[in-house]
């Protein structure tokens, strides 16, 4: 068990592409930290950066106290589990999980005694004599697991082990690395591109976008004060409704009305020389349905929306309705359209979504007035994507 | 149904009774003259009326066969070992690695395959014999190497393409240095590919006639098929077709053999389940 410790790492490969571009992240022992972002944005390369497996091109990082740059896999004493499994197919469960051990020429008793272990934790003892051929893709996944906490490794290095699960072996899976990690106690990197795992999974989440670290924090912060539009576009689902907006009079004059802002955001705006075209972004849950408001008095721009689709989970209701103009686009959120083939988001891309409580009486093709909370509205300047709000909900 | 199903069942069973016996034909044939004792050799029968092992004892008899048989065993079995040893290194890295000057390589090699042997064997002859390799072992194997190699690289590299990527990454990342990557867990995954290729080299080596005669000039390397070119009738007169109807059954032998025992290696499927599929 130990620290990982990236100092500006960078990853160029020989062809001059720029896989990872000056990382510095540092992993507490025992951490369980998730970089998560859409394919091709180098968490995987960084992944393997710490694994060994790819050539650091600058930068320092450091397993323990030692700097590993140069260090061959073997001497850096971390385990990975792939995406693939990767089991060797030619030895069967018990050799492929005694397989580390063999390979540090442990003595033979102690290596079944450890296999044996392993497989106690992870529910596979019947299954030691057979070959992953004729082991089930869970199974096989857990092989893949136990084959890591065999050696007691400085870390635990993940590259989306859940992604070849089906839909409801993964969520038990989930949770059953969460409780084998907290219990281990083993530092664990864990890339996926899927944003809820990152959510549910992680201590720290590290989000990235074609090199660049986005932002690390707490899943809650990252949910709640976005850095920028492509973090809060990424995290959450259904994901955050974005808006065109015309920043006018202390207001932002919008496609849901004019959203008025209390002071102090006001007042951050200016400071930060906010430009007058800005993006807005409002979370499903930013809205509400005043016919149910108990709060009556709370102030907030109120807007009549005719429901297109509505769909009950039980506990909340989606709503979503068409926003005049349709809603924002960047560069940024382009790019998240184009990967949501790859996630779960549940949102049309080309409609505002609301969650409201299940006691709405909103229909499908009728009106519903709603109301912004724009205690919880994001502002983003459409140029740098940089959030403007972020300031003043961070205090 | 079940009608259907016969009819097409014999379909099949007659159309595979004649490509056997489309290919086994000219086998039996040789096999049948091998049996004959000279004053029936020409008779023209399928079936020997006399069976005999006349021809196997007189070309057992001389040492111009046995040392031949000698000669083309180890020939073509260091030939093999080699081509494969080296062929399976290189078709790693041709697979694996990316380095300067593969394509050339490949090209290379491909183009070494391409050659007409008939071609190189004048200027083989010329070098072989100012070096003082000619008419050894050695002369033999290196134009064997030299042909069989390509076809090697080629066989292998397409194994340890299908190989997961992953499998060595893992092995690297549980604490194998990359010879034990390779060793442990590699080649034994390539070991259908590694057999399949040494069968055809070593019936590359085996039946090679040009070489053989072009290259050797006395027993002490001419291997079978060249050496049965050399036989002769008990007189001048007298062809040696039963001697040589019983050589070339004989020098069938191993091939048989070797293809029989390296089969049951060639297990399909080895990969499967290595990763998720």
């Amino acid at each position: 068990m130990a620290e990982i410790i990236l100092e500006g790492v960078t990853k160029r490969f020989p062809d001059g592409a720029l896989a990872v571009k000056d990382v510095d992240l540092e992993i507490a022992d025992g951490e369980f930290v998730i970089l998560v972002g859409p394919s091709g944005c180098g968490k995987s390369t960084t992944l393997n950066m710490i694994a060994g497996l790819e050539d650091i091109t600058e930068g320092t990082l450091r397993i323990g106290d030692r700097v590993v740059n140069d260090l061959a896999p073997k001497e850096r004493d971390v385990a990975m589990v792939f995406q693939s499994y990767a089991l060797y197919p030619h030895m069967n469960v018990r050799q492929n999980m005694g397989f580390p051990l063999r390979l540090a020429k442990v003595d033979k008793a102690t290596i079944n005694a450890k296999v044996t272990e392993a497989a106690r934790i992870l529910d596979l003892t019947e299954h030691l004599d057979r070959k992953p051929a004729n082991l089930s893709g869970g199974q096989r996944q857990r092989v893949a697991m136990g084959r890591a906490i065999v050696r007691d490794p400085k870390a635990f290095l993940m590259d989306e082990p859940l992604s070849n699960l089906d839909a409801k072996l993964r969520v038990q899976m989930r949770t059953q690395i969460s409780r084998l990690q907290r219990s281990l106690g083993t530092t664990t990197v864990y890339v996926t591109h899927d944003q809820t795992e990152a959510m549910t999974l992680g201590d720290r989440v590290v989000v990235m976008r074609q090199g660049l670290v986005q932002q690390i924090g707490t899943p809650a912060e990252l949910y709640d004060l976005p850095r920028n539009i492509f973090v809060a576009g990424f995290i959450g689902s259904p994901a955050m409704n974005f808006l065109n907006a015309t920043l006018a009079d202390g207001a932002l004059r919008s496609s849901l009305g004019d959203l008025t802002l209390d002071d102090r955001t006001r007042q951050a705006l200016e400071r930060q020389d906010a430009p007058r075209e800005v993006i807005v972004g409002l979370r499903p849950e930013a809205f509400q349905d005043v016919a149910l408001s108990r709060d009556r008095d709370r102030t907030g721009p109120v807007h009549t929306a005719t429901v297109e689709v509505l769909e009950s989970l039980g506990s909340d209701v989606y709503v979503y309705f068409a926003a005049e103009g349709g809603p924002a686009t960047t560069t940024e959120l382009e790019e998240l359209a184009k990967d949501s083939g790859l996630r779960d988001t549940g949102a049309d891309t080309r409609h505002i979504v609301a969650r409201l409580d299940a006691a709405t009486r909103a229909r499908e093709g009728e009106p519903v007035e709603l109301q912004v909370d724009m205690a919880k509205a994001h502002v983003f300047d459409p140029a740098t994507g940089a959030n403007l709000t972020h300031p003043v909900r961070a205090d | 149904m079940a009608a259907a199903g016969n009819t097409h069942a014999a379909r099949w069973g007659v159309m595979n009774v004649v490509v056997v016996l489309y290919a086994l034909f000219p086998v039996w044939w040789i096999a049948a003259l091998s049996f004959k004792d000279p004053s029936t050799l020409t008779d023209g029968d399928y079936i020997p009326r006399d069976w005999t092992l006349e021809n196997y004892r007189g070309i057992f008899d001389t040492s111009e066969f046995t040392r031949a048989l000698i000669n083309s065993i180890g020939i073509a079995l260091i030939s093999t070992v080699i081509a494969v040893a080296l062929g399976t290194m290189a078709a790693y890295a041709v697979a694996r690695l990316r380095f300067p000057g593969k394509r050339v390589l490949i090209g290379m090699s491909l183009l070494i395959a391409m050659f007409p042997p008939i071609s190189l064997v004048s200027p083989l002859f010329n070098i072989e014999r100012i070096i003082g390799i000619f008419d050894t072992w050695v002369g033999l194997i290196i134009p064997y190497m030299t042909f069989s190699l390509p076809l090697a690289i080629y066989t292998l590299s397409a194994f340890f393409r299908e190989i997961p990527w992953d499998l060595e990454k893992a092995a690297k990342v549980d604490g194998a240095t990359p010879a034990q990557a390779f060793r442990m867990v590699i080649v034994p995954l390539a070991a259908p590919g590694v057999f399949t290729t040494a069968i055809l080299v070593f019936i590359f080596c085996w039946n090679d006639f040009l070489f053989a005669i072009s290259l050797t000039s006395t027993e002490s390397a001419r291997t079978v098929p060249a050496a049965i070119a050399f036989f002769t009738g008990s007189s001048q007169f007298q062809q040696p077709t039963g001697s040589i109807a019983a050589a070339a059954v004989v020098i069938t032998i191993p091939i048989i053999l070797f293809v029989l025992f390296f089969q049951r290696r060639i297990v399909a499927g080895l990969t499967s389940g290595a990763v998720k599929g």
